[in-house]
C-alpha cells in the first residue's frame, strides 16, 4: 500500500493540482453558479487592476467572486492545511500517532477566549474581537500546559498530554460555565464552538496564509530532525539532533499555527487526526514527504466540506460538526482496519 | 588525570532528585580500547554513559572529551565522534529498517542534502556486517525485541563514530548473534582503532571481549583496570554479593568466571 519515490511526487502534484482545481470550481458553485471563465477574468481584473476585463459580465459576479466566496473558500483551504501540518508535528513530537491540533487544550484555550468575548458582547474592535480573544485564550493555555510539563527546561510527551487533558478539562468546565451565565445568548457561543467560515475577509485570509507559511517553513526545515525524535530523545540526542531545542520549537510553531486557524474559523475537529493518518498510510511516517501531502490533502478536505455545507446541503450545516460527523465513523473504520492487520 | 584525547571524568556527581546516582567519580577512558562497565542493576551504569553523550550534565565535577567539556559541543559534532546504542528502543512509526539505519547518518548529511552514495554505502555495509540486509524493507515497529537490537547496533554503525557506547546492546539477543555484535565491535577495536564503552550484564562475556573493565557499585567505581588483573571473586562478592571463582579457561582462551548456583 505504501508508495515510494516517484509516485509519492506524482501523489503531491495531483493533491496540488486537485486542490486548485477544487477551489476554482467551488468558487463558481453556491445559490449564484458563476461560471469558471468569468471567475478567472474577476481575478485577473482585481490583479491587474483593469475593470475593462469585466465588460459585460453579471455586475453581481465581481462581489460574489471576490468578497464574499473567495475569502471563504481561501480561509478554509488554508485552515485545512495549517491543521493537517499541526497534526503531522503533535504526532511526531509527543509520539503518538493518535495526537491532534488540539491535544495539548489549545482549541479549548480559543474556545475560552472566544465564548469570554461573546458573553461580554465585546465589540471594541469590531468583527475581530472574537478572534483575537480566540487567539490569546488558545496562547495562555498554551503557556500554561508547557510550564506545568516542563522541568529544567525539559519536557517528555507524556507530561505534555497529560498537561494538556487536566488544562482542557478545566477550561471545559469554564466553557460550561459561560454557557450557564450567558442564557439567552448562548446559541452564539454555541454555534461559534461547532466552527464556521460564513462571511470570512481577506485580513482572515492574510492572517491565515502567514500563519501557515511560517509554520511549512520552520517544519521542513526540520522535518528530518522530527524523523529522528520519534526515536526518543536520547537516541536523537546522540544522532545530532538538539531535541530539546527542536521539540520547543516545533511545539510553539504547530500551536501558534493552530491557534491563529481556531481564531478565525472556530473548532474543526478530526482534519488534524485522520488526514495526517490517512496520508502516513500511504507516504509513511518521513516528514519530508508526509508535510507537503497533509498539508494539501487537509487543504482540499476541508475545501470540499466547505464546500458541501455552503453550496449542497439544503441548509448550512455547522463545518465543525459535519467534519466530526464524517470524519469521526470513517476514522473508526480506518482504526479497526489497522487494528486487525496488525494482529 | 586527564589523558591526551578520550574521556575523563573527574569529581563527577549526578543526582536524580534527592537520589544520588553516582558520588564523586575519577576515571578516564583512553581511545582505542574496549571497555566494559559491570555492576549490578541501578548501580548508575546507564546515567554513567548519559554523562559521556551529554544527555546528562553532571551536578559536579566535569565530563571532558578529547579535552573539552562534553557540554561546550554542539550534538551534530559529538554525533559524529560518539555513537549509542541504547537499551531500549520505542517507536510507534512504520519507519523501515533502511530508513532507520539511514538516520545514523543524520550528522553527517547537509541540512537541505540528500544522502549522498557514501552515506548509502556506510548504511549498506552497516546492514550487511550485522546481518539484517534481508529484512531493509520490513517496518521497525513489527520487529521482535532481539531485531530491534541489531538494527539499533547497525544504525550505531552506521553513524562511523571512532567511539560506540553499547547500553546492554545485547539484552534481547541469542548467543549466537550476542557474540556477533561482540565480534564486529571486537574488530573495530582491534583493526581500525576504535574504542568501545560497553555496559555489559554477563560477566562472562565482559571477560572475554573487553581489554578493561570497570565495576560500578552504588554509584562508585568499585575497581577499574586490565581485565585479567580486576577480576577477582572477592570483587565479585563485594560488588554482587555472589559466590564466584575465576579462572582461566582453555575452550574460550580466556579467563571465565563460574559461580556457585543452588544446592
Amino acid at each position: 500500500m505504501r508508495h515510494s519515490g516517484y509516485k509519492i511526487w506524482l501523489l503531491t502534484l495531483s493533491l496540488a493540482v486537485a486542490t486548485f482545481g477544487a477551489i476554482v470550481y467551488a468558487t463558481g458553485m453556491g445559490h449564484i453558479a458563476v461560471p469558471a471563465v468569468e471567475i478567472v477574468r474577476v481575478i485577473a481584473a482585481r490583479i491587474t487592476a483593469n475593470p475593462a476585463l469585466l465588460a459585460g459580465m453579471d455586475p453581481v459576479f465581481p462581489f460574489v467572486v471576490f468578497d464574499v466566496r473567495l475569502p471563504r473558500i481561501l480561509t478554509a483551504t488554508l485552515v485545512g492545511g495549517g491543521l493537517a501540518m499541526s497534526g503531522v508535528i503533535y504526532q511526531g513530537i509527543l509520539l503518538n500517532p493518535l495526537a491532534d491540533p488540539y491535544t495539548l487544550g489549545v482549541s479549548s484555550g480559543a474556545a475560552f477566549g472566544a465564548a469570554l468575548a461573546l458573553l461580554a458582547n465585546l465589540s471594541m474592535m469590531g468583527h475581530f474581537s472574537v478572534p483575537l480573544f480566540a487567539f490569546v485564550g488558545a496562547a495562555l493555555t498554551l503557556l500554561v500546559v508547557l510550564y506545568l510539563s516542563s522541568f529544567n527546561g525539559q519536557i517528555s510527551a507524556n507530561t505534555l498530554i497529560l498537561s494538556g487533558v487536566i488544562v482542557g478539562a478545566i477550561l471545559a468546565a469554564g466553557i460550561s460555565f459561560l454557557k450557564y451565565l450567558a442564557d439567552e445568548q448562548v446559541s452564539v457561543i454555541i454555534f461559534w464552538l461547532m466552527g464556521s467560515f460564513a462571511s470570512r475577509t481577506w485580513l482572515d485570509v492574510g492572517v491565515v496564509a502567514g500563519a501557515v507559511l511560517c509554520g511549512l517553513v520552520l517544519s521542513l526545515y526540520y522535518a528530518r530532525d522530527l524523523n529522528i525524535l520519534s526515536l526518543g530523545s536520547r537516541s536523537a540526542d546522540t544522532l545530532g539532533v538538539e531535541s530539546t531545542r527542536v521539540r520547543w520549537i516545533l511545539l510553539l510553531g504547530a500551536s501558534l499555527v493552530t491557534a491563529v486557524c481556531v481564531s478565525v474559523s472556530g473548532i474543526i475537529g478530526f482534519i488534524g487526526l485522520i488526514v495526517p493518518h490517512l496520508m502516513r498510510f500511504l507516504v509513511g511516517p518521513d516528514n519530508q514527504k508526509l508535510l507537503p501531502v497533509s498539508i494539501l490533502a487537509g487543504a482540499l478536505l476541508l475545501l470540499v466540506a466547505d464546500t458541501v455545507t455552503r453550496a449542497v446541503l439544503p441548509v448550512e450545516v455547522p463545518i465543525g460538526v459535519l467534519t466530526a460527523l464524517i470524519g469521526g465513523p470513517f476514522f473508526c473504520v480506518i482504526f479497526r482496519r489497522r487494528q486487525r492487520r496488525a494482529r | 588525570m586527564t589523558t591526551a584525547s578520550g574521556f575523563a571524568l573527574t569529581g563527577v556527581s549526578f543526582a536524580y532528585g534527592d537520589t544520588p546516582a553516582l558520588a564523586d567519580l575519577d576515571i578516564s577512558l583512553a581511545p582505542g580500547k574496549f571497555y566494559g562497565i559491570v555492576g549490578p542493576n541501578g548501580c548508575g551504569k546507564t546515567t554513567f554513559l548519559d554523562l559521556l553523550t551529554g544527555g546528562k550534565s553532571p551536578d559536579q565535577g566535569s565530563v571532558t572529551f578529547m579535552d573539552r567539556p562534553v557540554a561546550e559541543y554542539r550534538r551534530r559534532d559529538l554525533a559524529r565522534m560518539v555513537a549509542l546504542v541504547p537499551q531500549d528502543f520505542a517507536i510507534d512509526f512504520a519507519f523501515t529498517v533502511q530508513e532507520v539505519v539511514l538516520m545514523g547518518r543524520h550528522p553527517h548529511i547537509g541540512r537541505f542534502a540528500s544522502p549522498a552514495a557514501e552515506d548509502w554505502h556506510q548504511v549498506g555495509t552497516a546492514m550487511e556486517v550485522i546481518g539484517i540486509s534481508h529484512f531493509k524493507d520490513r517496518f521497525v515497529n513489527e520487529l521482535s525485541g532481539g531485531e530491534k537490537q541489531r538494527v539499533v547496533v547497525a544504525r550505531a554503525l552506521a553513524q562511523q563514530t571512532p567511539y560506540l557506547l553499547f547500553d546492554e546492546a545485547t539484552s534481547s539477543l541469542d548467543v549466537q548473534y550476542t557474540m556477533q555484535i561482540f565480534n564486529v565491535a571486537r574488530r573495530l577495536v582491534q583493526e581500525e582503532g576504535r574504542t568501545v564503552i560497553a555496559v555489559i550484564h554477563n560477566l562472562n562475556l565482559a571477560a572475554a571481549y573487553c581489554d578493561e573493565l570497570i565495576f560500578m557499585h552504588k554509584g562508585h567505581v568499585a575497581a577499574s583496570g586490565p581485565t585479567d588483573a580486576v577480576l577477582d571473586p572477592a570483587l565479585i562478592k563485594q560488588v554482587f554479593g555472589v559466590e564466584s571463582r575465576v579462572a582461566f579457561d582453555a575452550f574460550s582462551n580466556t579467563q571465565q568466571i563460574s559461580f556457585r548456583y543452588w544446592s
